[in-house]
């Protein structure tokens, strides 16, 4: 016994896949001890905010400023305010107004504005062009200016009874503030979904809750299929005949095909995570249940099984002590892959809409669920949908890794 | 003259078919026998020819498909799990393949331990018990106070043999089948295992049935052979009158596939 763990945990893919697990766990153990929120809060009014590091305005008005005079800061203000669109009509304009296109690159902002000054004249009108057009140049003209504007920014207050402005303070463009100092900052490392809630926060919390389903959907699943194959292989006979009708039946329908009728039979407000794991279990345990049954048989003729009848032991001590021993590492490996294929039911089930309901718990497939539906995909939000098919992905390869190594320590003909 | 030793197993038209229609094999085909109390039998025949089937269904292990066992004269029942036990009390076996005989997760203690619950001495002290499987070993030379704590699979095939035999004499049964006891283990402790088991025979009185494809053998040990072909037995009787004045064709060849020591071998036959 301490031999074959010590073998198993000399399987590199083993350790892999059980470093993988096991890194996911920690995760989602430790990360509600530091970050104790709801998973299901919504804290952001909007929706899909990308991921980032936000910081309150108000406060950091009210936080102290220490003045950092930095050469590229006018710059990379400029750079950031002035959109696409805009670079692109002022090289349209500089190339109407007869410049090379080549000389121009409207990524390099300080040329580009350069270029623009030194040939802007809002009196010239360029073959082409409409009124519209002429006034949009100006526009944009004014608006370069503004942004070259050199002043602070006036903060007011406003008195409640004369609706008159007071000044209090100036913020000057080298202001800075700390972000230590800031008392309000979030950091959102996978922005927020449609609903505005944290991705990160509800991903971990969803983690856990598959995880749980995947666990009880699996135990459920192995433990019926272990306790039919073991009973119909052993005793045989009219018993195995019955067990294999049912068996037979459940492998003829597809189990999926049955969990969702199951699922849709049942009322969505009855649908917690917990009764979705057990009906995913209930439907999965067919191949379990087969694979035990012909291990059993080909153990029930061994010639320790007959030394123990011949022991006197009875039926029950033969199925747990001679028969169960020697099929354990097999159902640990079953159990494995229940485990993971019931985490992927569930995900497939609520991408269906028949999942568990909205309003109790996040899970891996209702976010795919709720990200498909608001279009994440399409409207290119990836936060909301990829981090969540690689986690679905990671503790899917993370558990079949597990069990190709496991598979290896068990069957030394597959060692290589 | 009627034989006035009592029987110990009497068989009626012993049938065993495996599988049904196209795939039915008839392992045992309607034998009949009546092993003697205090005979030594061995029943001969080639791989094959359904000895351990045979064996299997007088232990027990698998049903009878057509026919009558009896157990001391009276109709063998073992319909129950009770009756099953009392059975086995009574009649025991050694395996073919001492490896795959163990049970790889028991201690050895477990294995003979079992043997005294058997015989009914589950509650003695635990002092009394360890004396009695330390006698047990000591009888199949073996040492129970370097064995204690480890796995059979630890041992070697010819001790794991003797451990089994140790294991009868704890259970002292009525009878003993013995399924090739030796044909795993080399010829040197194949001679002990033999002997041991002789001796054991004198010791407790049973019955030992021999089963084996090695008809040297069974003329060695035995009082009365059977010998088996394809399921039936074709010639029986005492070990001088059937080995060295053979009636059957498939006898005499069972006789000649015997190498001789003294003679040139003449391998196009092996
Ligand atoms: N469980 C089974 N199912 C189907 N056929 C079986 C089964 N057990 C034995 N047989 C068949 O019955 C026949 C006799 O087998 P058995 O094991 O009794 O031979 P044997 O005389 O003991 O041979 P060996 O000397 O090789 O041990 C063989 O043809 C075998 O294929
Ligand atoms: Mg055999």
């Amino acid at each position: 016994m301490k031999y074959t763990i010590q073998q198993i945990f000399q399987s590199g893919k083993f350790i892999t896949g059980f470093s993988i697990f096991m890194t996911i766990l920690l995760i989602v153990i430790i990360y509600p001890l530091v970050i104790p929120d709801p998973p299901l809060k919504i804290i952001a009014q909007g929706t899909f905010f990308e991921p980032g590091i936000y910081v309150n305005v108000y406060d950091s008005i009210n936080t102290p400023f220490y003045t950092l005079n930095l050469d590229e800061a006018a710059d990379r203000r400029i750079a950031n305010r002035l959109g696409d669109e805009d670079r692109q009509a002022i090289k349209e304009w500089l190339v109407g107004n007869g410049m090379p296109e080549a000389e121009i690159d409207p990524a390099n902002t300080e040329q580009l504005l350069d270029q623009w000054f030194n040939n802007f004249d809002p009196t010239v009108r360029l073959p082409g062009m409409t009124n519209a057009d002429r006034n949009y140049y100006i526009r944009l003209n004014n608006n370069i200016q503004g942004l070259l504007n050199t002043s602070g920014a006036v903060i007011a207050e406003l008195d409640e009874e004369t609706a008159v402005l007071t000044e209090k303070a100036t913020v000057p463009q080298s202001a800075y503030v700390n972000v230590n100092d800031v008392p309000n900052v979030r950091v959102l490392p996978l922005g927020t979904d449609n609903f505005g809630r944290d991705v990160l926060t509800e991903l971990v919390r969803a983690t856990g809750v598959s995880l749980q389903i995947g666990l009880v959907a699996g135990s459920i699943a192995t433990l019926i299929g272990l306790v039919l194959g073991l009973v119909s292989g052993y005793i045989g006979g009219f018993v195995d005949d019955t067990i294999m009708f049912v068996t037979n039946l459940f492998t003829v329908i597809p189990s999926f095909v049955l969990l969702i009728l199951i699922s849709f039979s049942i009322s969505q407000e009855q649908r917690g995570a917990t009764t979705i794991a057990v009906v995913i279990g209930f439907t999965s345990w067919v191949w379990t249940a087969r694979a035990v049954r012909s291990q059993v048989i080909s153990l029930r003729n061994r010639d320790h099984v007959n030394l123990s009848k011949l022991s006197g032991h009875s039926i029950t001590h033969i199925i747990v002590r001679d028969i169960l021993p020697y099929i354990a590492s097999y159902v640990v490996m079953a159990l494995i892959l229940q485990i993971s294929s019931g985490i992927l039911a569930e995900a497939g089930l609520s991408i269906l809409g028949l999942g568990p309901k909205t309003t109790d718990v996040p899970t891996l497939g209702l976010m795919m669920n709720w990200a498909m539906i608001y279009q994440a995909h399409i409207l290119g939000k990836w936060w909301a949908y990829f981090p969540i098919i690689i986690t679905i992905a990671l503790i899917a390869f993370s558990m079949n890794l597990m069990n190709t190594g496991l598979d290896q320590v068990f069957n030394p003909a597959l060692r290589d | 003259m009627a034989d006035q030793r009592k029987s110990c197993l009497t068989g009626k038209g012993v049938t065993k078919e495996f599988g049904f229609g196209r795939t039915k094999t008839v392992a045992v085909d309607n034998v009949d026998f009546d092993f003697k109390e205090g005979e030594v039998i061995s029943i001969v025949g080639e791989s094959g020819s359904g000895k351990t089937t045979l064996a299997k269904m007088l232990l027990g292990l698998i049903s009878v498909t057509k026919g009558d066992i009896y157990f001391q004269g009276e109709p063998r029942d073992i319909s129950s799990q009770r009756k099953r036990r009392t059975y086995w009390t009574q009649i025991q076996a050694i395996f073919q393949d001492p490896f795959a005989s163990y049970n790889i997760f028991n201690k050895i203690d477990s294995v003979l331990l079992d043997c005294i619950k058997m015989r009914g001495g589950a509650r003695l002290p635990y002092e009394q018990k360890v004396e009695m499987m330390t006698e047990a070993c000591s009888f199949v030379n073996l040492k129970f106070a370097e064995l204690t704590n480890k796995y059979p699979f630890e041992l070697s095939g010819g001790q794991q043999q003797r451990l089994m035999i140790a294991r009868i004499f704890l259970l002292k049964p009525k009878v003993l089948i013995a399924d090739e006891p030796t044909s795993m283990i080399d010829a040197c402790s194949r001679a002990t295992i033999l002997d041991m088991l002789m001796s054991l025979r004198n010791e407790v009185g049973m019955t030992p049935i021999f089963i084996t494809h090695d008809i040297g053998l069974a003329y060695y040990v035995s009082d009365t052979v059977y010998i088996m072909e394809k399921g039936k037995f074709v010639e029986s009787g005492s070990a001088d009158d059937v080995i060295l004045r053979p009636q059957q064709p498939y006898t005499k060849r069972l006789i000649n596939d015997v190498p001789k020591i003294y003679e040139e071998w003449d391998l196009s036959t092996v």
